[in-house]
């Protein structure tokens, strides 16, 4: 019985601290202020006339994330326009993780011609508030009376290796849902990603 | 005659009951669906199951201690699974080389199903996806880990399972 109660105590010491923490769907979500790849900083309240938010949180180093570099850049391409801007969030630790250090940012930014800003969470603060745990690992924030509320947390579709396999576009239906006035459904998906890299 | 028989019995039990230290073949390709049944055994054994990859540096550095703990019980009421979550076209150029280089003890398989979304609540409703992340369990006893383990930690879940 004993060892039976050390085995709970472990699963609630690694089990449960991840997912404690950030955002729900429904939640009022922070703006932020980080260093873009052009040397400018961006907030959300840099576009006034945005409806909403792609918030991908990305980098550089993991083959996830790299695997959905050209659909990020479609969706932005899409759905900017339509007044949801993709804005991209390297939140590791350069220290742990090189390939993601703001030079290697910029440098990627450059080679695949990034249309969305592509930011350094510098102190690792904004990926703790969100709660994102991976890469990449999408947010989509709606824009409703003045306050920005988060409405899908997840992944971009269903098939993380061949955007060709794709049968369901997860932010697109997200975004069409919102531009009718509804939230999405889902509104909660997952994938598989890489650990963001961060001290503990 | 009786003797044959004896001797089928020895090789028998010298071949079942060391299953895990051999050097393993080629890591099986399989989707959630087939993969599903290492999640479920009611055996009485204990099941370690890792999900990595190649590429992700966190999960190569804790592989050491998953080996010394498959040195340790593998030949006990234990069963270590690497659950490698490469890409599909990473098998041969990656996966492979990746297994022979470390000298994996340890079984691996590819889990080959993107709809990842499909799968992720049915290994732990705590994985957000992330890796790694463990599963260890007997029976119905389950803990689900996202993150690294060590050694020790492993050690002091898994020692008290075994009889």
């Amino acid at each position: 019985m004993k060892r039976f109660f050390s085995l709970i105590i472990y699963s609630l010491l690694f089990g449960f601290t991840l997912l404690a923490q950030g955002y729900k769907l429904g939640d009022k979500a922070m703006d932020f202020r980080l260093l873009n790849v052009d040397g400018k900083m961006v907030s959300m309240a840099d576009y006034p006339d945005a409806k909403g938010f792609i918030v991908i949180f990305t980098c550089n180093h993991c083959p996830y994330s790299v695997a959905y570099e050209d659909r990020k850049i479609a969706l932005s391409k899409q759905f900017e326009p339509l007044g949801y801007p993709v804005i991209a969030i390297n939140p590791n630790d350069s220290t742990l993780q090189p390939k993601d250090s703001y030079s290697q940012m910029i440098v990627r930014a450059n080679e695949k011609q990034f249309p969305y800003p592509y930011l350094l969470d510098a102190d690792q603060s904004v990926f703790k508030t969100y709660g994102a745990t991976r890469t990449p690992h999408v947010f989509i924030i709606n824009k409703e009376e003045g306050e920005l509320i988060v409405r899908y947390i997840g992944a971009i579709d269903n098939n993380y290796e061949d955007a060709d396999e794709v049968t369901e576009k997860y932010v697109e239906a997200a975004i069409a849902s919102l531009q009718k006035g509804e939230n999405p459904d889902p509104a909660f998906t997952k994938a598989v990603g890489c650990t963001i890299k961060f001290k503990k | 005659m009786p003797a044959f028989f004896v001797n089928i019995l020895i090789l028998m039990h010298i071949v079942f009951s060391q299953p895990v230290l051999e050097a393993k073949s080629k890591p099986v390709i399989m989707d959630f669906a087939t993969f599903q049944q290492y999640l479920e055994h009611e055996n009485d054994t204990v099941y370690v199951i890792n999900f990595w990859a190649t590429w992700c540096a966190p999960c190569v550095k804790e592989l050491p201690d998953f080996e010394k703990l498959n040195q340790k019980f593998g030949n006990r009421n234990f069963k270590m699974l690497l659950v490698s979550l490469d890409f599909r076209k990473m098998y041969e150029t990656r996966l492979i080389p990746f297994i022979e280089e470390n000298k994996l003890s340890a079984e691996v398989i590819l889990l080959h199903d993107p709809d990842a979304n499909a799968w992720i609540d049915k290994v732990s409703p705590e994985w957000s996806g992330a890796i790694p992340a463990t599963l260890i369990y007997k029976n119905n006893f389950r803990v689900f880990h996202e993150g690294g383990y060590t050694f020790d930690e492993l050690n002091t879940i898994v020692e008290p399972l075994i009889p």
